[in-house]
């Protein structure tokens, strides 16, 4: 689960990580506000939205004076901003944060990330910043330094000074990068994050450390636990299908094609739209239904899909393991009936009580097309929608 | 033997009083697991399925002698269970569980490393259908019956994909030594590797299906043990040939985050380590078969 930048500082400074004043607005003219409240004669207006490359997709401007952070805000809000993160719909802009300006001599970057070799916390930091993480690893993969954390002892003090006098630090700077270092590591641990990132963490003229940027994202499966970061979630930054699905226990991601699918199981969801690719079609979704679904649950599945407007075609593949095939075949003639269902639907079933739901399938009445295998559903997916 | 399980593997669930614990102890039963007990905290001393109950597994390992324990406990409290397993002496511990935090993960995957290698617990899962040596024992979730018992072992990430490589082998004439789902979460108890040295040293397999899927560098890592270890050939499937960059596909561990982990570099990757790749997930089972023809001719 993503957070919001200035969310992301709230907390990071809550543990200790210093970072410039600034205020939330949900207007221009509360924008303005903020910024005579900050004072001084510059500031950073910032769109806050779930993804990354905000400034080169227009979303961040440095300002001279209050009347130009208004007026740079009322373009801001309602917006929908496409970075090269976000899909073609980009995401809404309904709050800006408003920063004091800070003096920055030198940026660097910092991140901290679930390692899946090591499976432990890692840090990966470079003396380089201000680019997006994927570029530096290509353009300047040599300064980017790593290093893991035991999640016996936690973060030693000898790790964060010798990664401070990698990135180059003196003075003073060492003991302040230390005490980011373990802040970060803190707010990492305590929420349950999977990852923190500084981008860029900078040095200010006058030689202190700043965390400009922000980002954090957080375990979902952990936030029973963390009711404080649960409260963060904003639904204005989500898919709304996605959303809705995961409201009704459905795994679903929104994709450009046209042949909807419905499945058991993320393992088959995926192999299942690769062979709809490989027959010369396109997914229009991955939907897992998962274990148990009643019929009820097959129909909401079928109403997530049909959300979709492109959907041209219905593919429905289920290898019953703790599913039943019995159970599914009643829910997708439900679904039929309930739904008035006029594009094709495929559906191929295996696995537990496969007889007695394929008797379901044929003697429905409806046009539904049966398939036995993985390959022939695909087929007979691609075919349906081109007839 | 097949691995990790066969029909004298004493095994205890914990949980098996729960609704869904009680459901797949029942069926695991019906087909032929030796399953000794259940430990279920405060139930010390009834029975459940004309199994004892018990509150600890240290109790139940002390009473049934249990090698083996499945896991059915919620996400709240599975690590912990996970390590209680670990601490009582028990083998082989697979968690089905889906849901587990990934720290907690991490403290499970560090703790079990503070046992001596003679008596350190082997996990299998979380987040997987388990492990069944077909017409011998199972333990897990999956339908027991589509799995023909054979000389091919069976290891991926996912259940339902798993049970799709068993059937098309069965549609073949195949059969399978011992299926093992490694599970879908980020950080998992064994890895393909780990799976792979226990195929290989196993008599009674001639060669391993490994599904794989986006995410992660597991299959990189079972690509050069598999080249560098292996003399029994492996055939490997990866999902996700469609799936997109950044995004979680259901599994938690399933989403394409760094170089190397997207389904298209990850069949390169295998494939210049000598392993077959099936150029369809409906052609794991034919792929199988040519591989074996191939070998018998060879």
């Amino acid at each position: 689960m993503d957070i919001h930048e200035y969310q992301a500082k709230e907390i990071l400074s809550h543990f200790g990580v210093p970072v410039p004043r600034g205020g939330l607005a949900y207007s221009p003219e509360q924008a303005g506000y903020r910024a005579r409240e900050l004072g001084g004669n510059a500031w950073v207006v910032k769109a806050q939205i779930h993804s990354g490359g905000r400034g080169a997709a227009g979303g961040v401007k440095l300002c001279r004076d209050e009347h130009e952070v208004a007026a740079f805000a009322a373009t801001l809000f309602g917006k929908q901003l496409v970075t090269k993160q976000t899909d073609a719909n980009g995401k809404g802009v309904y709050r800006l944060w408003v920063e004091a300006a800070s003096d920055i001599a030198r940026e660097m970057y910092l991140g901290f990330v679930l390692d899946r070799k090591s499976e432990r916390i890692m840090i990966v930091a470079s003396a380089h910043g201000g680019m997006e993480i994927e570029d530096l690893a290509e353009t300047d993969p040599d300064s980017l330094r790593r290093m893991t954390i035991d999640p016996a002892v936690g973060l030693s003090e000898f790790q964060a000074r010798e990664l401070a006098f990698q990135l180059g630090l003196k003075g003073g700077q060492i003991a302040q990068m230390v005490t980011i270092l373990k802040a970060c590591y803190r707010a990492y641990r305590d929420l349950d994050a999977v990852m923190v990132e500084i981008n860029p963490l900078v040095i200010t003229g006058s030689g202190d450390l700043v965390a400009l940027d922000a980002k954090m994202s957080f375990d979902t499966n952990a936030l029973f636990r963390r009711p404080q970061v649960a409260e963060l979630r904003d639904r204005s930054q989500e898919d709304p299908r996605e959303s809705t699905a995961g409201d009704h226990g459905l795994a679903y991601v929104g994709l450009e094609g046209d042949i909807g699918c419905i499945i058991n199981g993320a393992g088959l969801a995926m192999a299942t739209m690769d062979m709809i690719k490989l027959a010369g079609g396109e997914p229009a979704n991955f939907l897992d239904i998962g274990g148990g679904a009643s019929p009820e649950r097959v129909v909401r599945a079928f109403r997530t899909v049909l959300a979709d407007r492109n959907v041209s075609v219905i593919l429905v593949n289920i290898f019953a393991g703790i599913n039943r095939c019995d159970w599914v075949a009643e829910g997708v003639v439900k679904a039929y009936q309930e739904v008035g269902l006029t594009i094709p639907v495929v559906v191929r079933l295996a696995g537990t009580n496969v007889e007695e739901g394929k008797r379901i399938i044929e003697t429905s009445g409806l046009p539904l097309i049966p398939a036995d295998t993985l390959a022939e559903a695909a087929a007979k997916a691609v075919a349906a929608k081109a007839a | 033997m097949a691995i990790l399980i066969t029909e004298h593997t004493k095994v205890i669930v914990q949980g098996m009083s729960g609704r869904i614990g009680a459901f797949h102890a029942a069926d695991m039963i019906k087909h032929g697991t030796n399953v000794v007990g259940g430990v279920t905290p405060g139930r010390g001393g009834e029975t459940h399925l004309d199994r004892p109950l018990f509150n600890t597994v240290r109790e139940a390992v002390e009473k049934t002698g249990a090698e083996a324990s499945l896991v059915f406990v919620p996400p709240p409290f599975a690590a912990d269970a996970i390590m209680e397993a670990a601490d009582a002496g028990i083998k082989t511990a697979v968690c089905v569980t889906d849901g587990i935090p990934s720290q907690d993960m991490m403290k499970v995957k560090r703790f079990l490393k503070r046992y001596p290698e003679e008596r350190k617990m082997r996990l299998i899962g979380p987040n997987c259908a388990g492990i069944i040596s077909p017409g011998r024992g199972f333990m897990g979730i999956m339908p027991p019956h589509i799995y023909m018992p054979g000389r091919i072992g069976i290891v991926g990430r996912s259940g339902t994909l798993g049970y799709e490589a068993a059937s098309q082998m069965k549609a073949l004439g195949i059969g399978v030594s011992t299926s093992v789902g490694i599970g879908g979460d980020p950080i998992n108890g064994s890895s393909f590797r780990d799976i792979l040295a226990l195929f290989e040293a196993d008599p009674e397999t001639d060669a391993v299906m490994m599904i794989g899927e986006i995410g992660g560098p597991q299959e990189a890592e079972a690509a050069v043990f598999a080249r560098d270890h292996m003399t029994k050939p492996v055939v490997a499937y990866i999902a996700g040939l469609s799936a997109p960059k950044g995004r979680k596909m259901g599994h938690a561990g399933a989403i394409i985050s760094a170089f190397g982990e997207s389904a298209q570099e990850k069949v390169e990757i295998l494939e210049a380590a000598g392993i077959t790749v099936a150029p369809n997930p409906s052609a794991m089972g034919e792929t199988m078969a040519r591989v074996l023809g191939r070998r018998q001719a060879a």
